[in-house]
């Protein structure tokens, strides 16, 4: 008798852990629709015909799949040329970042010299300056430049990220000391320590700050809100927002395919540095 | 011993003389790190400690750079207290800033504890890069999409609500909800950041506690309440800092999405800067805005970093 009881309250036990694994199953992957529907909502819209694409009751792939949306969005609008602009930006505010901040980064983890605890604080302080302090002097000082309107305006201020010296400093802190010092005892200066022992051990660091920086120069609208007025000059998101203002009363397709176009590449970079990014918060140890 | 023998050890004398002559050797290598860390300084006081002090300068003046600037001493920071458009947007951009702050900490905590109690840590991550993937894509973007999205007449959603038979929401057009959607679809972008900072940070506390716990019989749940949200705290404060001060700078979702209206009703501060500085050409007013804005911004990190000392726990 007891047996048989103790067999069934084992299954009650099965069954309600089975259920419990199912709710907690189907909790998250309601969380990840949530989170996936809009995008994929977005993909969608994209390759509808333009005529059913903002119409109530939706009407789902009435008129077939229409690819042409992403060339017309070519032939429509200079999209080639605001994708050309995004990535001449932030290729060259990207490699610039990752030289000054990585030899800056190598200073503040490894060298000896007066002034350097000072230095560090003075930078990281300015890690917490919002960008909207220093928008109207950095605007007035490009104006006086008669950078206006030019992509230099957008690189030049760029060049230095006191976050990734932060980061890279972060990351060449856990190379092994016994390296340089072989180094060192062999004759090597510092500036040959940097290119033999420190830019190779320390490649994670430098993608993720890679990684980081496309993702957030990439998606700027700030900057090139104010700084850029010509068409010609156009980055990806401030095109895409004056994309939607020429189709406001037309299709929303091929604003939707813009946007899947500029999104690509982000996502593109995101799945590569995924695994590095992650070990990078473990590394940083983000702490207070 | 011979003449050459001598003379080698003349040599290697010399050498460790050489290779110890300490006060050059350190005198090279901070001369060294000086060259290291001149590019990063030089573009540091050009572009960004030399505007914030001119901004201090600029802020007791009104100037619109066609007519040369006035000196106005503190009128400025007095017409900006009393102007209502300020104030306004200094309320909007706290409630704003408030619900997306504590929602993103409320569903980020959950979905951690959710993860870290049930999930095995192999599809933890796969879970984590899906909600990271609205972190990664620009906002401006977003912003577009949640527009027609939420559209009044036109949006799905309304759609599906009213075939739910629930009332229609005026998500975007009604000036007490506009700002409420901003900041959902805020949220909606960033809490997998949160989450994934504490997903990461959970990974590196030390198994041993949780071991002892389960020996003491402690539930899953009473291990995360006890165990991991104590040790996670300088975490918690680590994201809710950082959402402070990234959200008080909320700009594109507003200026795309509703530029401010209905009414003032999403006007934000980073909104009113620039509108003030680049649209009216009022270069002194709008700095001493944005001064202004950054000093709250101090006071609130001011406040957290006295407050953390009290409750949270750093290992």
């Amino acid at each position: 008798m007891s047996r048989m009881f103790s067999i069934d309250l084992q299954r009650y036990y099965i069954a309600r852990r089975w259920l419990f694994q199912g709710f907690i199953f189907l909790l998250l992957a309601s969380v990840s629709t949530f989170v996936l529907l809009p995008l994929l909502w977005m993909l969608v819209m994209s390759l509808h015909v333009p005529n059913y694409s903002f119409v109530l009751p939706p009407q789902w792939f009435r008129g077939g799949i229409r690819w042409e949306n992403y060339s017309d969005v070519f032939r429509d609008v200079p999209f080639a040329l605001y994708m050309l602009n995004s990535f001449k930006v932030t290729c060259i505010i990207i490699v610039g970042q990752v030289f000054t901040s990585s030899l800056a980064a190598y200073a503040f983890a490894r060298l000896h010299f007066r002034g350097k605890h000072i230095l560090f604080l003075l930078l990281l302080s300015a890690m917490m300056l919002p960008l909207f302090v220093t928008i109207i002097p950095t605007f007035l000082l490009i104006r006086m430049l008669q950078l206006t309107d030019t992509h230099a305006s957008l690189i030049v201020p760029a060049m230095v990220t006191p976050f990734g010296v932060f980061l890279l400093r972060q990351f060449f802190l856990t190379i092994p000391r016994e390296l340089e010092d072989a180094a060192k005892i062999d004759g090597a200066t510092p500036w040959q320590i940097f290119w033999i022992v420190i830019v190779p051990l320390g490649k994670p660091g430098v993608l993720v700050l890679t990684a980081l920086n496309f993702n957030a120069h990439w998606n700027e609208f700030f900057r090139p809100l104010i700084f850029l007025n010509s068409w010609e000059q156009f980055t990806l998101p401030l095109g895409i927002v004056t994309l939607r203002g020429f189709m406001d009363t037309g299709s929303i397709s091929i604003v939707l395919a813009g946007i899947s176009l500029a999104i690509l590449p982000v996502v593109m970079v995101f799945i590569l540095a995924q695994r590095h990014l992650f070990e990078s918060l473990v590394v940083t140890g983000v702490k207070g | 011993m011979s003449l050459r023998s001598l003379f080698q050890t003349y040599r290697s004398c010399q050498q460790l003389v050489q290779v110890t002559n300490l006060s050059g050797m350190r005198r090279r290598e901070a001369l060294s790190a000086y060259l290291f860390i001149a590019p990063t300084f030089l573009v540091f006081l050009v572009f960004l400690m030399g505007p914030m002090v001119f901004s201090l300068g600029l802020s007791f003046f009104s100037w619109d750079i066609i007519t040369p600037a006035r000196f106005v001493g503190f009128h400025n920071y007095i017409a900006i207290l009393e102007d209502p458009r300020f104030l306004q947007s200094l309320g909007n951009t706290c409630v704003f800033v408030s619900i997306v702050v504590v929602c993103n900490l409320l569903v980020a905590l959950g979905l951690a504890a959710v993860l870290q109690c049930f999930v095995p840590p192999s599809l933890q991550r796969w879970y984590c890069s899906t909600y990271m993937l609205p972190v990664i894509i620009p906002i401006s973007s977003i912003a577009i999409v949640f527009g027609f999205l939420l559209h009044n007449d036109l949006g799905v959603v309304n759609y599906y609500l009213n075939m739910l038979s629930l009332p229609k929401i005026p998500w975007l057009t009604s000036s007490n909800w506009a700002l409420v959607s901003i900041a959902l679809v805020t949220v909606w972008k960033s809490f997998g950041f949160d989450l994934i900072l504490f997903v990461a940070a959970i990974q590196r506390l030390p198994r041993q506690l949780y071991d002892a716990a389960a020996i003491d019989g402690a539930s899953k749940w009473q291990q995360f309440a006890w165990i991991t949200l104590p040790l996670l705290s300088p975490t918690i404060f680590f994201a809710v800092v950082v959402g402070l001060i990234m959200n008080f700078q909320i700009f594109d979702q507003p200026y795309v999405m509703t530029r401010g209206g209905p009414g003032d009703s999403t006007r934000t501060l980073v909104m009113l800067v620039y509108e003030d500085a680049f649209g009216a050409m009022r270069m002194g007013y709008g700095s001493t805005m944005a001064l202004l804005l950054f000093s709250i911004l101090l006071v609130l990190t001011i406040i957290q970093l006295r407050f953390v000392q009290r409750w949270v726990h750093y290992g």
